[in-house]
């Protein structure tokens, strides 16, 4: 995918604060004005967008009955707080919650650190084989990862970490998306200058890393780690093959589970979507900004 | 990591200027030495430090990416059950011959063939339109642009869970609507066809917002200039549109195309949880089990690691073609532009 390389995505531009206050006419392409029929269509995809969401917690605020009939409802009913308790404890996500953050919390934070380092070799360091190298970083994002699962279920069971979080947290840990992401970035945002000034003063790679790579990266760092914590959050295949519902699961495998299980209630199983949901909700509603800034800098699919 | 010893020093020995020593300081000699392995130890940083730098994703990469993958047709030579999944015995291609005769096999191919296409085909379209209307000047810019991402935020596990009830056959919504313009109601769990389109559309609804997102990028990289000298010579938007904006995003639409590709042939989430009957057949008739559902019911529920392995070792090898395929058309066209 050399053509990812050779053309930076548009708004890879450095500041994303800055793509806010930039009124759009600036933009190229952004000249003609919306008409209705642009509107419409918006609002369209929006309900389309938001309905299964809505819905969900529409559903999970009802009870079974209420479900097995036509019409099927279109308002909150009482149940939702009921439902909510009985789910949380039917599908052991107390203890899914706690282990999802902490899984998607490390990931995220020792993927940010390990690409921004890695990033910084490939736009600012000189190196024989460097493009040989990035072109195989861009290569290794061609092959899915499922279709590691077999060998990496026999390491898990000879290592005896089936149901440990480790078993999860470790072949999440590659992601090509996060060099490139932080390449793209810091070709732009990070001055020669600087890693010269600091050569001539005698600093070492491993301290221009830390005293001006890391502190110029880090609002790209932030977006990756948003983007890589929502990944690994949603993670499903793997978790679902090495963690069990009622053993340490994840927030996915213990909404799987609910889905799976004999449970017949299905607004309760509507409770138990919406709590796996709800938490990246909100992130989205406080950081979507940072978050579609993120996405169409990298521009490329995690 | 050649250069862990030279980066535990502390800094102060490094600064070029500051002595490190009191001694070296009143003899010419030592202090010529000292500068020495000062210029040694920094062409060793210089020299070393970009690999040490990049070293930890090819070794992630090597131990949870490549060696499994690699590994993976290894054990797809070999009988392995799951319940002792490092008991290996040799087997040559009886695993590739007993999928290759199983009907299972080529559905689930066919399968993975049909929804990649339903699924992919609208949300790339959509996208694009999605992107073009979302590149004009628009009140609330942003506020579209996370709305059309927050299917993203949604996992696989819940969306699945809910499209499982929007579309049931007596009480979903879907079928509501339908009935409302004379649609009879449609088993979106047991038709072969429809029960493909409700899976894809889970795939649809999580991902078409994400590539609109990706195509705009593109689209506001697109100088400005080109949409001028087109407006001189006479282009309408719809001409413009086809001349210059389609044009311009080949690539990203080549990359989109690409991931997409690849993201449909691992299909697995969605088909497992849309099965009303919560098994991993795909449905009562194998009606929508694609081939990552199809691996894992050989190797997690019939318990056939060895079978399993085949089955992954042959998507890769699809995968690869597909590969090849693409890079001859992306020459092609990049030849011809």
């Amino acid at each position: 995918m050399t053509t990812t390389l050779t053309k930076p995505p548009a708004d890879a531009a450095p500041e994303p604060p800055r793509r806010s206050r930039l009124p759009r006419s600036a933009r190229a392409g952004g000249t003609l004005h919306a008409g209705p029929i642009a509107y419409l269509i918006l609002a369209l995809f929006t309900i389309g967008s938001l309905f299964p969401l809505v819905w969900t917690a529409i559903a999970a605020s009802r009870d079974n009955q209420r479900l097995a009939q036509t019409p099927p409802p279109f308002w909150f009913g009482s149940n939702l707080f009921d439902n909510l308790d009985l789910a949380w404890n039917d599908a052991n996500l107390g203890e899914a919650f706690l282990n999802t953050t902490f899984v998607a919390g490390v990931s995220a934070a020792t993927i940010v650190v390990l690409s921004t380092i890695a990033g910084f070799a490939f736009a600012k360091l000189r190196f024989r084989g460097r493009s040989a190298l990035m072109l195989i970083v861009i290569g290794t994002m061609m092959v899915p990862p499922q279709l590691s699962v077999i060998p990496l279920y026999m390491m898990v069971a000879e290592l005896d970490w089936s149901d440990q979080l480790q078993a999860v947290i470790l072949p999440s840990l590659v992601s090509a998306f996060g060099v490139f992401f932080m390449r793209q970035y810091l070709l732009q945002a990070l001055p020669d200058e600087l890693i010269e000034a600091a050569r001539v003063d005698g600093a070492s790679s491993w301290r221009v890393v830390w005293h001006i790579v890391f502190p110029a990266a880090r609002p790209a760092m932030a977006v990756l780690g948003m983007l890589m914590f929502v990944q690994t959050w949603n993670d499903f295949l793997w978790p679902f093959l090495v963690l069990s519902q009622n053993g340490n699961p994840t927030v996915q495998v213990a909404v799987a589970g609910l889905g799976r299980g004999y449970t017949p209630d299905q607004s309760l199983i509507m409770a138990g979507a919406l709590l796996g949901t709800l938490p990246l909700l909100v992130v989205f509603a406080i950081f979507g900004k940072q978050i579609v800034g993120g996405i169409m800098q990298g521009a490329v699919k995690g | 990591m050649a250069t862990r010893h030279d980066t535990a020093a502390p800094p102060a020995k490094e600064g070029g200027a500051a002595p490190g020593r009191p001694a070296a300081a009143a003899v010419p000699e030592a202090d010529r030495r000292r500068r020495a392995r000062l210029s040694r130890r920094w062409q060793r940083d210089m020299r070393w430090s970009p690999y040490a730098f990049v070293s930890p994703f090819f070794l992630l990469f090597l131990a949870f990416g490549l060696f499994p993958l690699i590994y993976t047709g290894w054990a797809s030579l070999h009988t392995v059950e799951l319940t002792a999944p490092t008991d290996m015995e040799w087997a040559g291609l009886r695993n590739y011959t007993r999928i290759f005769d199983d009907d299972f096999f080529w559905n689930a191919a066919r399968n993975t063939l049909t929804i990649g296409i339903i699924s992919t085909v609208p949300q790339l379209l959509m996208a694009m339109g999605l992107a073009h209307i979302l590149n004009y000047k628009l009140r609330a810019s942003t506020f579209y642009r996370v709305v059309m991402l927050a299917p993203y935020a949604t996992s696989i596990a819940a969306a699945s869970l809910v499209f499982v009830l929007l579309f049931g056959r007596d009480y979903g919504m879907i079928n509501w609507a339908l009935d409302f313009v004379g649609v009879d109601a449609i088993d979106w769990q047991n038709d072969k066809w429809p029960s493909q389109l409700a899976v894809s559309s889970i795939i649809i609804w999580r991902w078409t917002g994400y590539n609109a997102l990706i195509y705009l990028a593109a689209m506001q990289a697109i100088p400005q200039d080109l949409y001028e000298s087109a407006a001189l010579d006479g282009a309408n938007r719809w001409q413009q549109f086809f001349h210059v904006t389609l044009p311009s995003l080949r690539p990203t639409i080549l990359f989109t195309v690409v991931v997409s590709t690849i993201g449909a042939s691992q299909v697995f989430g969605e088909p497992l949880l849309f099965d009303a009957n919560k098994g991993a057949s795909g449905g009562a008739e194998h009606q929508f089990q694609t081939l990552g559902l199809y691996l894992y019911e050989q190797g997690w529920v019939n318990q056939h690691l060895g079978r399993a392995s085949a089955i992954a070792w042959t998507m890769f090898l699809i995968l690869i073609v597909i590969g090849i395929v693409n890079y001859v058309i992306s020459r092609r066209l990049r030849a011809s532009s």
